[in-house]
């Protein structure tokens, strides 16, 4: 019993993050068009604002030992924190808490990587063949990647959630059942955040009068753009909220999965395969099916079912996304018209 | 695109063929003369040209045309295994498992278009990766990569375990009676398939897949694949059933792929599951489309220009840069070293990804576009009337 | 690599090792030449001039580029070394040597690079360029055992040696091993013949053990390992579960383990694999917890100190083997990391150990011989005793080609006191306890491939 609740949990959290990744994509792909190869590496960017934060935060005087020296002949250094020799406890405190607070930095330079990339590149492309549009996002998130690479390494960063949520949650306890049922607490605060930015992208469009244009622009962006509307501006700013939901996405799961300069690319294909399943350019679809392939990636890891289907968990996502895009033509809620040409 | 067309083809095929064959001695001044290099150009160009059949003529993007490529190197590999380390019947069969494959794989995607299709290809060849990588070890080897090994023990009693991944058998050399000293290398009758050899029995095959290709592109059936990309809804109308096309045409690049795969385990007789991941399949989609999807010589020539930067621009080191720019005084080298370090080397990837960027956005039919726009330039200037056959053909 | 601070021989040994390498795009190689090359001495790539290439095949993109960067920055060293420059390093501590510090047999040392990519197709490439184009006599690197196997196998087909960098599975020399291939770095067998005492002095005899093991051949090798010691010990082995490599979250694989009654989870995973599953499985609070009475404890039988970094605070008091560690206090080690630290400002990793050591045997091997064929390589090191390596007396077993030495088994270290300070040394494992009859693993080393390419 134990066993099957604590998969249920771990398929929710999955899921809330498999459906906030492929969240941003729907948005880019639903209003504008465009296949974003390089929505994996905003995903990165956003992991590694994150790492810069916490990095800045803990940027540390060095004073060089008179004395001892390290085993190859120069000076020990002596490192101290200059945060927390300015700012004392509170000091500390900002970095016990890097992670949730770099998301106020995350926000706003994700917001003007999208609209930079929007401008200066994608605009472009809107008219161009899928085809091109996969080619060049993907040299982008190359080019971005190498970027990262240059100056964090090839090695994987780890990041520390805030002490007070670094344990484990019994969650067998609230629910009276038992001690064995314990949960990550960042993983729990990460699905509460991704539900948080899921309903806030939701709201956001379903009440603004901006989300109204857009839910507008989506069906039929000719039409918009005939009502005199700048459908233009309306699009970079779409494009600007997709590459912070991205980002923000990757810099809360740093405590996660310590970020490298690839994290992006692992998540491309899953978040395509996501987006797809759940129908190109719906919202609603992208978050049933991240959430329903976050369940059945964990059913799918327990030892009972494994010994009846050897290797089910590694192909089950691709085995459901196939069977469901043969049924289902366009993927769980896909409109017709949208990507068929 | 008659008469006049079809004279222009046979001169394409020619300089083709004459290009290919010369090409260990002109490209070794760009320092690309050896034969692995030679030979996966070759291969690639294979793998390519067939891919080019199905998305460069449907506009079907294929996300999964890796696992043709790691099916074809699997069945060659066991060929040698079983049978025979004689190079056609291995290349006969892995086309045909390929073929077999793609059928099967085609039938199922081909029911949906667009990024639909797109996304199944892709998800069938990176079921056939994870498996192939883990579960289906048995068969393929796992990480290790399955390979020629040494002839088991002839005199196996009733109860050896003969275990097929590690010893082989070669029944048919050895009812010829070969003698294995160490574990032998491929050979076409007799001439051994690696090195230069190796490389004009790829090149050969290159120039026969790109004579098909031209066939194809020139036929009915290939005006009926440009048809179904320009208004696939306009042919359903019309009361025509597009899928047989578009099957024939995912067969005929699949066996492509597998023709390509089979090559690469003939050249060097090892397959591994990393063949299949959806990086290699990206991969040929890069080169159709850096080259110039839709135009013979394009997908060739882009997958000569990847593999060339793979192989060589990785292999530029801080050693040859500071050679290189070595005349320069001591800080400005050092900055200079610095500054193209980033490029080459372990940033070859960077490089790479610039070039896409490039391509697609100031060429967006591939580097052909390119040789089409030079080559009008220079016809505007030289003001001739007629149009040249070899540029036509290469649209 | 801006952390050099040694500029002008730095410049001096590169520009003497860039002569001999044909710079890229320079000069033409004709078909000819490559056609017929290598013939003068007999053997594949014989050198001709006044140096003699070494082919460096190492990851430089990918999961493994860090390593790969810290084993290239090991192999320059030994270069520089080889060739007389800088402090020597372990050419002081080395014996029996007859390295002289001028090259080796007379001729200066230059070498090539590739990106093996962590695959074998693209590291197969890579080294038959050194081989082909490059005339490389020798190719050394690797990061990963598939890849490893994999040119191993292409160094005995062209004719050339082969001195395997990390490579830790038995097969390298064992199922897959050749007589062209040599390897230094210990394997899965001797990582679980080391850690067993260590875990039955730690952990007691009665534990329950949980396997997570990445699902390809270096993972069910290491299981396997690690399985039978520690059945030999009297634990029992609850579950081995298979993860699919490079799965990133194993969340859905650790969730199982709470509730199976284990009170050890062994992880056998590596790079990046082993980075997430040790620190999820941190975060699960596996080590907090209380299981038969007694602390969960968790154990990575691989560990390697750059990757460790990744995984951060999770590995400390975690228990591991690993080849080799800087804080060694022999004077072999404390002379590599004295030379190492100089010149890249930062101790090396126990892949440069390795690379470095490599080298330096695959030059000795030669003076010893008298030549660089293949067979005289072969023959000066089968069966050859040295210390002053950092791992003590160590032999390389001519049954096949594996180095025989202690074994260290390491613990994340509890309070570290710099950013190198990851490990501790808490055993060092004699060498008579971690050997084994070179016939278990089964293979045909077959003969040296010496031909002409």
């Amino acid at each position: 019993m134990d066993a099957i609740l604590l998969q249920i949990l771990n398929g929710l959290d999955k899921g809330g993050a498999y459906a906030l990744i492929a969240l941003g994509l729907t948005l880019a792909f639903g209003t504008l068009g465009v296949v974003n190869f390089a929505h994996g590496a905003l995903f990165m960017l956003g992991a590694f604002c994150a790492v810069t934060f916490n990095k800045l935060l803990s940027l540390e005087q060095v004073i060089l030992d008179p004395i001892k020296k390290t085993a190859w002949g120069t000076p020990l250094e002596i490192r101290s924190p200059y945060i927390e020799a300015w700012l004392g406890d509170f000091g500390a405190l900002l970095v016990d808490y890097s992670v949730p607070v770099s998301i106020l930095v995350t926000i706003p330079i994700m917001l003007l990587v999208g609209v930079i990339m929007e401008r200066g590149l994608i605009r472009h492309f809107y008219n161009r063949p899928h085809a091109d549009q996969i080619l060049v996002t993907f040299g982008l998130a190359i080019v971005l990647q190498e970027i990262i690479k240059h100056y964090f390494g090839a090695n994987p960063i780890p990041q520390t959630a805030p002490s007070i949520v670094s344990g484990s949650a019994n969650v067998g306890l609230w629910l009276g059942l038992g001690e064995n049922l314990v949960y990550p607490w960042w993983r729990l605060v990460y699905f509460a955040f991704s539900a948080v930015v899921i309903f806030g992208v939701f709201a956001f469009l379903k009440f603004t009068t901006f989300g109204m244009v857009v839910r507008a622009g989506m069906f039929d962006r000719q039409t918009v753009g005939l009502l005199g509307i700048n459908i233009q501006k309306k699009f970079t700013i779409v494009f600007g909220l997709a590459a912070v939901v991205a980002g923000v996405a990757g810099a809360m799961y740093t405590p996660i999965l310590p970020p490298d300069y690839h994290i992006g690319m692992d998540f491309l294909v899953l978040s395509f395969v996501v987006v797809v399943v759940g129908g190109m350019g719906s919202l609603g679809g992208a978050v049933t099916a991240g959430f329903l392939l976050g369940m059945l990636q964990s059913f799918s890891s327990m030892n009972e079912i494994k010994s009846i289907f050897p290797g089910i968990d590694q192909i089950i996502i691709y085995l459901v996304a196939v069977v469901i895009l043969l049924t289902m033509p366009r993927g769980l809620m896909g409109r017709k018209g949208v990507m068929e040409d | 695109m008659n008469g006049n067309s079809a004279r222009g083809d046979w001169l394409l095929l020619i300089i083709f063929a004459a290009v290919v064959l010369t090409a260990p001695f002109t490209l070794s001044y760009i320092g690309a003369g050896y034969p692995d290099l030679l030979q996966k150009f070759a291969i690639f160009g294979i793998f390519a040209i067939g891919f080019n059949i199905l998305f460069g003529l449907t506009g079907y993007l294929s996300f999964g045309h890796a696992a043709f490529l790691g099916v074809g190197s699997y069945a060659s590999v066991w060929m040698f295994k079983l049978f025979t380390m004689n190079v056609i019947p291995a290349v006969l069969f892995s086309v045909t498992i390929a073929g077999i494959f793609a059928l099967m794989i085609g039938f199922v995607s081909l029911r949906r278009s667009g990024i639909y299709f797109s996304i199944i290809t892709l998800a069938f060849a990176q079921m056939s990766y994870n498996l192939a990588y883990s579960v289906l070890s048995p068969i393929t080897n796992g990480e290790t990569g399955l390979q020629v090994r040494h002839l088991a023990p002839t005199d196996r009693g009733p109860d050896y375990v003969l275990k097929l991944v590690d010893e082989d058998l070669r029944w048919i050399d050895q009812a010829f009676g070969v003698v294995e000293d160490g574990i032998p290398i491929t050979n076409l009758f007799g001439i051994k398939m690696s090195g230069f050899e190796g490389f004009y029995f790829c090149a050969v095959l290159l120039i026969i897949g790109f004579f098909i290709s031209i066939r194809i592109s020139r036929s009915n059936f290939g005006m009926m694949l440009r048809a179904i990309k320009s208004n696939q809804n306009r042919l359903n109308y019309t009361g025509i059933n597009t899928r047989p096309y578009l099957l024939a045409a995912f067969v005929i690049s699949g066996m492509y792929a597998g023709l390509a795969g089979s090559l690469l385990a003939v050249t060097d007789p090892l397959a591994g599951a990393e063949r299949m991941q959806w990086t290699a399949s990206g991969e040929v989609v890069l080169m159709t489309i850096t080259g110039g999807a839709g135009t013979l010589i394009g997908p060739v020539l882009g997958a000569t220009i990847i593999k060339y930067f793979e192989n060589i621009f990785s292999a530029i080191n801080e050693g040859i840069l500071q050679n290189l720019f070595s005349f320069m005084p001591e800080g400005l080298m050092d900055i200079f070293v610095a500054v193209v370090g980033m490029f080459v080397g372990k940033g070859w990837h960077l490089t790479l990804g610039l070039l896409f960027m490039v391509i697609v956005i100031f060429l967006p039919g591939g580097l052909m576009e390119g040789v089409r726009r030079i080559g009008n330039l220079f016809r505007r200037s030289s003001k001739s009337a007629a149009p040249q056959p070899s540029s036509q053909a290469a649209e | 690599m801006s952390n050099s601070k040694n500029e002008i021989s730095r410049r001096k040994v590169i520009k003497t090792s860039a002569a001999a390498m044909a710079a890229i795009g320079a000069g033409p190689v004709f078909f000819s030449r490559g056609a017929i090359a290598g013939s003068h001495g007999g053997y594949c790539n014989a050198p001709t001039g006044k140096t003699v290439t070494l082919g460096f095949n190492v990851p430089q993109t990918g999961a493994y580029a860090d390593e790969g960067a810290d084993e290239l920055r090991a192999y320059k060293l030994a270069v520089k070394h080889l060739n007389g420059e800088g402090d020597g390093g372990m050419l002081n501590t080395f014996k029996p040597s007859v390295l002289k510090g001028n090259g080796v047999l007379g001729k200066k040392v230059a070498f090539v690079t590739g990106d093996t990519q962590t695959k074998s197709d693209a590291a197969r490439a890579s080294a038959k360029r050194m081989i082909e184009k490059d005339k490389a006599v020798m190719i050394t690197g690797g990061s990963s055992s598939g890849v490893a196997i994999a040119v191993q196998s292409l160094c005995q087909e062209a004719g050339v040696i082969f001195m395997a960098g990390l490579t830790h599975s038995n097969d390298t020399t064992g199922k897959d091993k050749r007589a062209n291939g040599f390897r230094h770095f210990f394997n899965t067998y001797m990582s679980g013949a080391a850690l067993g005492p260590v875990l039955e002095k730690e952990y007691g005899k009665e534990r329950r053990a949980y396997h997570l093991t990445a699902d390809y051949t270096w993972g069910w090798s290491q299981e396997k390992s690690m399985k039978d010691f520690t059945e030999a010990l009297g634990w029992q082995t609850a579950k081995t579960v298979l993860t699919p490599v490079g799965a990133g979250d194993f969340s859905q694989y650790i969730t199982p383990v709470l509730n199976s009654g284990a009170d050890v989870l062994i992880l056998n995973h590596y790079g990046k694999d082993m980075v997430n599953s040790l620190s999820q499985a941190v975060q699960f609070g596996l080590r907090d917890k209380q299981v038969n009475g007694k602390n969960f404890e968790i154990v990575v039988p691989l560990f390697s100190r750059l990757m460790a970094q990744g995984a951060g605070e999770a590995i400390k008091g975690i228990l591991g083997s690993t080849n080799w560690n800087w804080q060694l206090k022999d004077p072999a080690s404390a002379a590599f990391v004295k030379s190492f630290g100089a010149e890249y400002g930062a101790p090396p990793s126990m892949a440069a150990h390795t690379c470095y050591v490599q080298t330096l045997l695959y030059a000795n091997a030669a003076e010893m011989a008298g030549t660089f064929s293949p067979e005289g390589i072969a023959k000066s090191l089968e069966g050859f005793k040295f210390d002053g390596m950092g791992n003590g007396p160590t032999e390389y077993r001519a049954e096949d080609h594996q180095c025989f030495k202690d074994v260290l088994v390491v613990r994340g270290n509890q309070n570290p006191t710099s950013q190198f300070d990851l490990l501790e040394v808490v055993e060092v494992t004699p060498r008579a306890q971690v050997e084994y009859d070179a016939a278990i693993f089964g293979g045909n080393l077959g003969s040296v491939n010496a031909k002409a390419c």
